[in-house]
């Protein structure tokens, strides 16, 4: 029932993305355009956004994909095994099964996917469970190889490591109670009390909107959904994926029509290993084209998501 | 008629006509007989008087220490306890999930029915208007919705819903803000409360001592002016007499120091070192619930880290004292003032404790430096039969019971330094207020006799 809405609406979200080519995950103000930056320079901050930092990038922009094996791929292959960092604690992206004690998910099978391609053997991948804050660091210092994690493509982050090419897109969404009248996002969040995880761009956006009623941070998302089942708040702003996993696990909540604050999730590593960058966006296109994307999707994420898989299939940007 | 007494206010009596009376009263031998014989009588009955009620009152404080308020102490305490150790074992259940053993869903239903019960017990015997009354009804309330929250979070987790966790989280969130410090308030009011009532058991009866002293020192002084005007140097009454309060003060002397020893020692080795141990109990309990929900929170926040580095550091210091100062902290002092009987179980906790405390370390660099959260958690708390004793849960649940040992022997103590006191100052009370009986009895008849001498 959900489904005949959600196509019209996918035209002018794809639409909205195209324009937004730039402005993801840092915070622009809702609705600003911004030119795409040339590939590799810097461009000086938005001036329409004076009050948040804005620098320019592409965040779409990566090592064009190879098969070779460069100095890093060998290192890692010369190793016992490929270390991973995951999540544990998203549902349906990457979790712990707390029946089987195994990860799980649309990640966990991309991760599986790249190990497999990379080592040629499923056993010499390693998975790691890495706290949210501490992601940079662990590449940073080598304790993982790769990490896999709802992990969104920022520009912060495109100067502290690199990325592959994205993919998945996100945007933030806002869920409320199945017996809520709201249609629109301004009709959930005005004047009312809205939940978002600390310091994530949910809360961010809840800021920009000055006619939101309170907003309560909570550690964890998941932490909403708690506080919304007890009738504590009105809504919860929290991206696509997120916003699907809570969907998932309680059948009285409902995710509102409309998205904002477009982004894309990538695949983090060190910075100087663009040999290793470039095997892995190999993996990437190959993984989409071969369809075992398309696969984890319809696997893990469909029943929750709201629009076809296409829709959050990254698009190559005109540039 | 039986003149008035001496120094008597008598305000309807004109001043002129009082002194008078008194003039006529003193001035023959006769007079001045019945004048000491009343002012004796009325000594010695107002000596057994107010030391019966003085050391009644007394008695009524011990009895009160031992039967009402530090059971109503420990109640509290175990409340305490009992809530923070439902919250450790839902943590431990939820992380076991599946595999949960009966006898830790067991421990979880036993915590919350102990606390239900001694709840509902300790309303029955707190009054109305005293401050335990509030917190108690706080608790009445919100046990059942923890109950609730944690009941929701384990379907969830058995759905394998992460939703599970953050329920959890929330019911402890609930447990350590709204649970936890209502029954701190409900432990520090009856702590109060005992406080009071041993002091009041162990206040000296300065009144009745001094009161023996001036009715022995007019006996004394009677007999004097007695022996100067008659020569003869014994009366038996008055000597009699004399016996019987010196018996009374020496009564009541032995039995309140008797009861101020006794009370002193079950305060110090019974009811001040299970306040230290109570407080270290809690602070085990917290330390393992940090350890479990950091596992329950999947390395999503560092709340839980940061919650076990306070407890701990609360528990035994490990910042470098200053000089030769010892390290302080809850089980420090648990130790240092556990009776030498309770001292080994004590002892044995801590060093179960410091296990743990390596135990935690190790786990905690199996999950941050090699990233090993499976390896972390079995570290922590396992169901693999072989791998139990290496676990933390382990080294906590003996530390956890050390103490618990420790407490029963500190009861004990208290018990058997404090019981039968209120018994022996009630005995006191009733042979002081005879034995003055006697004295007056006796220092009547012995006037009577010189008196009938003038006959």
């Amino acid at each position: 029932m959900r489904k005949g809405n959600v196509r019209a609406r996918s035209v002018t979200a794809v639409a909205l993305l195209a324009s937004c080519a730039a402005v993801l995950g840092a915070g622009a103000p809702q609705g600003a355009v911004l030119p795409a930056a040339a590939a590799g320079q810097r461009a000086p901050r938005a001036e329409q956004a004076p009050q948040q930092p804005q620098a320019d990038c592409d965040v779409y922009k990566s090592v064009p994909a190879s098969t070779e094996d460069g100095p890093a791929v060998k290192a890692i292959k010369a190793r016992r095994s490929l270390v991973i960092g995951v999540d544990q604690n998203s549902y349906r992206w990457g979790a712990r099964n707390p029946n089987t004690g195994q990860i799980e998910g649309f990640d966990i099978d991309l991760a599986k996917a790249i190990g497999t391609a990379l080592m040629g053997d499923p056993e010499k991948v390693t998975l790691k469970a890495v706290p949210t804050a501490e992601r940079i660091k662990f590449i940073q210092e080598g304790r993982v190889d790769l990490i896999v994690r709802t992990m969104t493509i920022t520009c912060d982050r495109l100067d502290q490591v690199a990325f592959s090419k994205p993919y998945f897109t996100t945007s933030q969404r806002v869920l409320v109670p199945k017996s809520s009248p709201a249609r629109t996002i301004d009709e959930a969040v005005n004047g009312k009390t809205v939940c978002a995880a600390s310091s994530s761009s949910a809360e961010d956006e809840l800021k920009a909107r000055p006619k939101v009623g309170k907003i309560v941070t909570v550690e964890n998302h998941l932490d909403c959904l708690v506080l919304m089942q007890l009738g504590k708040i009105d809504a919860t702003m929290t991206d696509d994926g997120l916003a699907a996993s809570q969907a998932a696990q309680d059948q009285t909540v409902r995710v509102v029509d409309g998205e904002v604050r477009p982004a894309v999730m990538g695949i983090a590593m060190l910075k100087n290993s663009t040999d290793l960058t470039a095997r892995v966006n190999q993996v990437l296109a190959d993984y989409h084209s071969g369809g075992a994307w398309r696969a984890g999707y319809d696997r893990w994420l469909k029943p929750y998501m709201l629009n076809d898989a296409d829709h959050y299939w990254p698009k190559e940007q005109a540039r | 008629m039986v003149p008035v007494p001496p120094g008597g206010p008598a305000a309807a009596v004109p001043a002129t006509g009082l002194r008078a009376r008194l003039g006529r009263a003193t001035g023959t031998a006769p007079g001045r007989l019945r004048l000491a014989g009343a002012l004796l009588a009325v000594l010695t009955v107002a000596f057994g008087a107010l030391t019966a009620w003085q050391v009644n009152s007394r008695a009524q404080a011990a009895e009160r220490v031992v039967s009402y308020s530090q059971p109503l102490s420990q109640a509290a305490a175990d409340i305490h306890r009992s809530l923070a150790d439902a919250d450790t074992t839902a943590a431990t259940g939820f992380l076991l999930a599946g595999a949960e053993p009966k006898a830790v869903r067991d421990r979880y239903e036993q915590d919350l029915a102990t606390a239900s019960r001694l709840i509902t017990e300790a309303a029955a015997r707190t009054t109305a208007s005293s401050p335990a009354q509030g917190w108690l009804t706080t608790l009445n309330q919100q046990v059942p919705v923890y109950a609730g929250l944690v009941e929701a979070a384990r379907a969830d987790n058995r759905q394998g819903f992460p939703l599970g966790g953050a329920y959890l989280r929330y019911a402890s969130d609930q447990m350590r803000t709204v649970l936890l410090p209502a029954a701190a308030q409900l432990t520090a009011a009856e702590n109060q409360e005992l406080a009071d009532d041993f002091a009041e058991a162990k206040a000296v009866p300065w009144a009745a001592y001094g009161l023996g002293v001036v009715t022995l020192g007019a006996l004394v002084w009677v007999q004097i002016r007695l022996f100067r005007r008659t020569n003869r140097v014994f009366n038996p009454g008055l000597l009699g007499a004399t016996a019987a309060v010196l018996a009374g003060a020496l009564w009541l002397t032995v039995a309140g120091l008797d009861a101020h020893n006794g009370l002193a020692r079950s305060e110090s080795r019974g009811a001040a070192p299970l306040r230290a141990l109570n407080a270290a109990r809690v602070d085990v309990l917290t330390a393992r619930l940090a350890e479990n929900l950091h596992f329950v929170a999947r390395g999503s926040s560092t709340t839980y880290a940061d919650l076990w580095t306070t407890t701990t550091e609360h528990l035994e210091s490990r910042k470098e004292g200053d000089g030769d100062l010892p390290r302080g902290g809850t089980l420090v002092t648990a130790l240092r003032l556990a009776p030498p009987d309770a001292s080994p179980a004590i002892g044995d906790a801590r060093t179960r404790y410091e296990e743990w405390y390596d135990r935690h370390a190790a786990a905690s660099r199996l999950e941050n430096v090699d990233a090993d959260y499976q390896g972390a958690l079995d570290a922590t708390v396992t169901v693999k039969e072989a791998d139990v004793p290496k676990s933390a849960d382990a080294s906590f649940s003996a530390a956890d019971q050390g103490l618990a040992n420790a407490a029963g022997i500190e009861l004990k103590e208290f018990r058997q330094a404090a019981e039968g006191i209120d018994g022996d100052l009630r005995t006191a009370a009733v042979a002081v207020a005879l034995l003055a009986l006697v004295a007056a009895v006796a220092a009547a008849r012995g006037l009577g006799r010189r008196l009938a001498e003038y006959r």
